[in-house]
């Protein structure tokens, strides 16, 4: 679906923010890209829709060159909600701002009608239709950065820091929505320094560090390197150190409290 | 020691807003505290936090009913000039207090606008910049730099006021975990060394939870729950505000239900695994 190959990119101030990057993922993948600040995570995905080009290498969503193609025309397929919703948001009001994309992408009026309705209630944003996204609190704006990529239904979505600003009950939404397109078969990219949120959706770590790719496989097993997560200046989840400091003896470490709940008793009454 | 904040039956409505953002809010903050402020998206926490630096009622206008008084001053009556040598606000969004041309000069402005001396400046700018671990960056312009370097530049512009009350608005939501839990020993640090008292707004709770004397709810604009974070993190209502309990204290009631019964409500993964190591034998 994407592919990197020997990516590098500069930006014009000469700060080289990715390196020699290789790395393709598939259709239906749930990929989660983790890294300290400055890593070069924003940088890398704005490379998925074309809105920033290699500085040398090339990069390809379904086999096409990003250099070949606008940043209108991929965007159809890939959809980014960016870190900073002062970045994206531009209307007068919320319905405007989400049926924008809608319109251009030219989807029939009913179809916009019903998507619209499906975001703004699913992000808990439907009492402010008709208000200006300035009044909103900073979690409701990032909400309606999500809402006006996920309304047009891209192929793959990508999310930056998608958790910012939302409180226990979002984020577990958040959750379900990445699971549920996960189960038709759509490609997600989640940029997101909570690792706490990425843990139970068990996807594939992408660990970047001054702009390289440092470790790339599925979660359950980076997440128990330490040694890698520091060096990238990522903290384990609660979990997998509850599970490393009791020296559980499953195989993997604990998904979600239910199952270390499960563990701890046994282990107890044992 | 002295109350810092007194917050008196506060109740505000933003102009466009129509019903109440904030109701009947009743709120101390002693001198040296670090207080967390959480609750559900929309709740109203970020619009408490401008009640408390001016913001609110000098530069957004609303309905506003009772009193802040902050280190003996009244918010209402005093320009928004003599409260920002009081108190310093982190914004939500880093990018809507860093404009200059480089991020040296971006931390030297507020101290500049003190009008302090040219040598006081350069050395708390200076010091500012290396509590902050961002020495690198000085030359480089602000809007050139990732969200996560932005988030600490700005901390650092309000670090170099030395307020007494330093007021964050979710200041880790953009930082790394590892830089997360810096900025939380910087918190400690400032709090001990220079007796800053803090107001914090988190959902980020595994970390801050450790050094805050007290944890504020609110839901729907009031105040619902007020006391010392393992108090208000096993209360059972927590869930229902929305607060991201983190796992390791989660554990301490969902064991319970399971007969297990620890003797502290654990703060961090250590204090969990520690307990039950002790049961177990
Ligand atoms: N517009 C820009 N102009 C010049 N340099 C930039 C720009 N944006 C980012 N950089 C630099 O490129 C590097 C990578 O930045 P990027 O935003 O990709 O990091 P990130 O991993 O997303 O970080 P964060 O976790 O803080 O969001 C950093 O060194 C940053 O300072
Ligand atoms: N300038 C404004 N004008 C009108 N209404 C506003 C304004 N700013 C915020 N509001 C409304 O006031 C309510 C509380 O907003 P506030 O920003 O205080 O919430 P919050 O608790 O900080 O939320 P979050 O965790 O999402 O940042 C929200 O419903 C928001 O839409
Ligand atoms: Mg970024
Ligand atoms: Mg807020």
């Amino acid at each position: 679906m994407i592919n990197f190959s020997n990516v590098d990119f500069t930006h014009q101030n000469g700060v080289v923010a990715l390196r020699a990057i290789n790395l393709t993922i598939d259709r239906g993948e749930i990929v989660a890209v983790v890294g300290e600040n400055g890593a070069g995570k924003t940088t890398l995905v704005r490379h998925m829709n074309g809105l920033l080009k290699p500085s040398r290498g090339i990069v390809t969503v379904d086999g096409v060159d990003t250099r070949r193609r606008s940043t209108a025309q991929l965007s159809r397929k890939v959809g980014i909600a960016f870190q900073n919703p002062d970045h994206q948001l531009f209307s007068d009001t919320l319905e405007n701002e989400i049926i924008f994309a809608l319109k251009n992408f030219g989807f029939p009026e009913e179809t916009i009608r019903q998507r619209l309705d499906w975001a703004l209630n699913f992000f808990g944003l439907e009492q402010y239709t008709k208000d200006s996204p300035l009044i909103l609190s900073g979690g409701e704006k990032k909400r309606l950065t999500l809402a006006c990529i996920l309304a047009w239904d891209p192929d793959v979505i990508i999310l930056d820091e998608p958790t910012v600003g939302q409180d226990a009950i979002q984020k577990e939404r958040l959750a379900e929505v990445v699971k549920m397109f996960k189960s038709v078969g759509k490609t997600v990219v989640i940029v997101s320094h909570d690792v706490e949120f990425i843990w139970p959706l068990q996807p594939r770590l992408v660990i970047m560090s001054a702009g390289r790719v440092v470790g790339d496989g599925p979660a359950r097993d980076l997440m128990r390197d330490r040694g890698l997560l520091e060096s990238a200046r990522v903290t384990q989840p609660q979990l997998v150190q509850i599970h490393a400091e009791l020296k559980a003896s499953n195989s993997h470490p604990f998904v979600d409290t239910l199952e270390a709940r499960k563990y701890i008793t046994d282990m107890v009454k044992r | 020691m002295g109350s810092l904040v007194h917050i008196e039956k506060l109740s505000f409505r933003y102009l466009e807003s129509k019903q109440w953002t904030l109701s009947e809010i009743e709120l101390e903050v002693k001198e040296g505290e670090i207080i967390i402020l959480a609750g559900p998206s929309g709740c109203g926490k970020s619009t408490l936090l401008r009640c408390m630096n001016g913001l609110i009622p000098h530069m957004y206008p609303g309905d506003y009913q009772g009193s802040v008084t902050i280190d003996g001053i009244q918010v209402r009556e005093e320009p928004m000039g003599i409260l920002a040598q009081k108190v310093g606000l982190l914004f939500q969004n880093p990018e809507n207090q860093i404009f200059m041309f480089s991020v040296e000069r971006d931390i030297a402005f507020g101290p500049e606008n003190l009008a302090l001396p040219r040598q006081e400046i350069r050395s708390r700018v200076d010091e500012t910049m290396r509590l902050l671990g961002i020495e690198p960056l000085a030359q480089r312009a602000p809007h050139e730099l990732s969200d996560g370097q932005k988030q600490r530049v700005a901390l650092a512009g309000v670090i170099a006021m030395r307020p007494k009350l330093v007021i964050l608005d979710e200041p880790t939501s953009l930082l790394d975990p590892k830089t997360a839990s810096e900025l939380v020993s910087l918190i400690q640090d400032l709090n001990t060394r220079l007796g800053i008292t803090f107001v914090v707004v988190e959902h980020r709770l595994d970390l801050l939870t450790k050094l805050a004397t007290r944890m504020v709810v609110m839901n729907e604009g009031r105040k619902v729950l007020d006391g010392k974070p393992s108090e208000v993190l096993s209360n059972e209502r927590v869930g229902a505000y929305g607060i991201v309990v983190p796992s390791a204290t989660r554990l301490y009631s969902e064991l319970a239900k399971e007969g297990v019964k620890l003797a502290r409500v654990p703060l961090a993964p250590s204090e969990l695994t520690e307990q039950l190591r002790r049961i177990r034998r």
